[in-house]
């Protein structure tokens, strides 16, 4: 599972996204938007809700097809890939579903069985001892046999976390991996993804608008708004910057260069209509 | 007046949209169908989903439906002194018409709606998209073994529908009113052919059926927009449609078949 | 969904209950045995006229189907119907000047070949072309000629 694409090298980064554009119908999501994934880092997107940090995941995992621009993973074009090739680049990434996108007719270990049995021929009993450790990990290992319906939002994403891992990957990324979360699950899944990130050699990519938590594990962030990215450098940097779009959203201010408002004609404008 | 015209071009055109796209579907579908031969577990549980757990129905809809035939097929018949014909009467139209027709509209509802509401459901909670995450087609995973076992499945329903719909004309005109047993079965024999009625009556007709209905099912499922509002409407239009679908068929097939 | 013994006894039960409807209707409802003669010969007669007489229509001896209709044409050299019929193996002993007529089963019922066995000894045999017919009855043209005949009558009754 770790083995090297032909085209790769292992000093370039993990992930390079290089001028992309992406339209929703008329509503642009990315404009020339340019970011790299360094290996063995965890790398952070940050931005307000809305501004399509789901749609970057997507264009990275090769499920929706950038208007401009290229997004290369492993050191492969993701769009110049055929399907099957696309297919064996997605088993060496993992990806946290933000609703966690558990199987639900499938208990807690087969769910997480899933990708080995869909991929790997193993042993009926190394399986077994696979999905015992990775469940030990997130510590639900007695709770194997319940149904995602029996699960809490917090034990449903730590379930969907093993499954993301399941395949020793080289990559995981995560999709608002703490949103909604109580305080606890939240400080659970930090450790977690910070621990899986040191002891899997993984690289991890994280899109969130959790400005604290993300800064307490990230190596580097970037700052997404409006469709372009509007900064980027390390937690300590970033806490640093004087840059009012950066202070806004590190300090969570209502309004700033990111209005509160839904851009459109004026309260007066309207009011007087 | 252009407003019209432009609105009927515009529904007309996504009619057609959406018609090719079905059709893309059902290719990819196809191309797939190896992947379902090397997963057998995966139909067989499917056949559990769509047959076994719609054979309640279907086979208390098939002794009723017999049972109002042989009532009034009795009732018609006596008038002009030839009730002995009642059990050609009660089996041929189940085996050309009913049987498979009805089987097909049961199968809709029953067995279609779930199947659209379960994958519109897949989508809408992301599972389609993990599956795709994961290196896993879930045309394959998940569409191909559910077209398969619609398509096993519905012959088979339709076979049992039709002979149990048999035995309760039997039941009425034999049991009830008296019609002669000897006359009831070889009258009926003398009428039905194994090739002609059987097998493209119930065989080929619930096969075309079955194919069908499911592929509308799973495509509804498929293409639903992904919100509980989304979902709903699939399922509604997976029921009309297919229902729609199996009548004009039937009347297609029908003309083909029987002159 | 993980398979469980219940679902494969259920899919088991299932599958052998759609397979007796099957072999139910293959049986019991359609005539499997009218289906299966490939055996038997192959004798044909002619006809002025067949009525509704069909391939399939039963060929009966004193009521009993000893065979079916297998072809329909109309045989240009002699201007009139030819009606081939397949008659079973076992019914080999059919005396050659038997004849073949045409009836009704009921007022408005299907027509069947009626065969009414003749006294020769020889037998029929495969190919054999029967000699003595009488043609279906057709309604319309038995009451055409039955009120010609009472006109005639009423004007021969009138003239005198």
């Amino acid at each position: 599972m770790t083995s090297l694409a032909p085209s790769e090298n292992l000093n370039d980064p993990l992930v390079t996204v290089d001028g992309v554009s992406f339209s929703h119908g008329a509503r642009v999501i990315f404009d020339n938007v340019s970011l790299t994934i360094p290996r063995g880092k965890i790398t952070a997107i940050l931005g307000p809700s809305g501004t399509g940090k789901t749609t970057l995941l997507r264009l990275i995992g090769g499920q929706l097809a950038p208007s401009k621009g290229q997004v290369t993973v492993f050191g492969q074009d993701v769009q110049a890939l055929s399907v099957t090739e696309l297919y064996s680049m997605r088993k060496r990434i993992g990806m946290l579903f933000q609703s966690g996108a558990l199987l639900t007719d499938l208990d807690v270990f087969e769910n997480v069985a899933f990708p080995l049995r869909e991929h790997a021929v193993l042993p009926e009993s190394m399986i077994r001892s696979i999905v015992l450790m990775k469940l030990e990990v997130v510590g639900l290992r007695n709770a194997r046999h319940l149904y995602p319906r029996e699960l809490s939002g917090g034990m449903a994403r730590r379930v969907a976390l093993a499954r993301a891992t399941a395949l020793d990957p080289v990559m995981v990324l995560y999709d608002e991996p703490f949103a909604g979360q109580d305080p606890i699950s939240m400080g659970i899944l930090v450790r977690l993804i910070g621990e899986f990130n040191r002891a899997l050699n993984l690289t991890s990519v994280i899109v969130s608008h959790d400005v604290k938590e993300t800064a307490m594990i990230a190596d580097y962030m970037y700052l997404l708004s409006e469709g372009r990215v509007v900064a980027h450098g390390t937690p300590e940097g970033m806490r640093a910057s004087r840059e009012p779009a950066v202070t806004q959203f590190m300090e969570g201010e209502p309004d700033g260069p990111l209005p509160f408002h839904y851009p459109g004609p004026d309260y007066l404008h309207d009011l007087m209509s | 007046m252009t407003e019209l015209f432009a609105r009927i071009g515009r529904s007309s055109l996504s009619i057609f949209e959406r018609l090719g796209n079905g059709t893309l579907f059902l290719f990819q579908i196809l191309m797939g169908l190896g992947f379902g031969f090397k997963r057998p577990t995966l139909v067989l549980l499917q056949i559990w989903a769509v047959g076994v757990r719609s054979l309640s129905i279907i086979m208390v809809s098939g002794a009723f439906v017999g049972m109002v035939l042989g009532l009034q097929g009795y009732n018609t018949l006596v008038t002009y002194g030839s009730e002995e014909s009642l059990g050609a009467l009660v089996a041929l139209s189940l085996i050309r018409e009913l049987g498979p027709v009805l089987t097909a509209l049961l199968f809709a509802g029953r067995a279609g709606s779930a199947l659209t509401a379960e994958i519109g459901l897949m989508k809408a909670t992301e599972q389609l998209a993990a599956l795709e995450m994961m290196g896993v087609d879930p045309l394959q995973r998940i569409v191909v073994p559910r077209f398969i076992a619609g398509l096993f499945a519905m012959p088979l329903l339709a076979a049992i529908f039709t002979a149990i719909g048999i035995l309760g004309g039997y039941f009425c005109g034999v049991g009830l009113l008296g019609v002669d047993a000897g006359a009831f079965w070889s009258l009926m024999q003398q009428h039905i052919d194994l090739i002609d009625d059987v097998m493209q009556g119930v065989v080929i007709k619930s096969i075309a059926f079955g194919f069908v209905v499911t592929w509308i099912a799973l495509y509804e499922g498929y293409a639903s927009l992904p919100t509980s509002e989304g979902v709903s409407q699939a399922t509604t239009r997976t029921v009309v449609n297919a229902s729609l679908a199996v009548l004009a068929l039937d009347f297609v097939l029908t003309g083909l078949m029987f002159h | 969904m993980k398979i469980t013994r219940t679902m494969e006894v259920g899919v088991g039960l299932f599958v052998s209950l759609g397979l007796a409807a099957l072999l139910m209707l293959a049986l019991k409802v359609a005539n499997i045995s009218a289906m299966a003669v490939t055996e038997g010969y192959l004798v044909t007669a002619h006809f002025d006229n067949i009525g509704k007489l069909g391939i399939r229509s039963p060929v009966k001896m004193s009521g009993v189907v000893v065979g079916r209709v297998t072809r329909v044409d109309y045989d240009v050299d002699r201007g009139q119907a030819v009606v081939e019929m397949r008659i079973e193996k076992r019914f080999s002993h059919i005396p050659r000047d038997t004849s073949a007529s045409i009836y009704t089963a009921g007022l408005l019922g299907e027509q069947y070949l009626s065969l009414d066995p003749g006294g020769e000894e020889t037998f029929l045999k495969q190919g054999d072309d029967l000699p003595l017919t009488q043609s279906a009855v057709i309604l319309e043209r038995t009451i055409q000629q039955f009120l010609y005949s009472k006109t005639v009558q009423g004007n021969g009754k009138k003239k005198p």
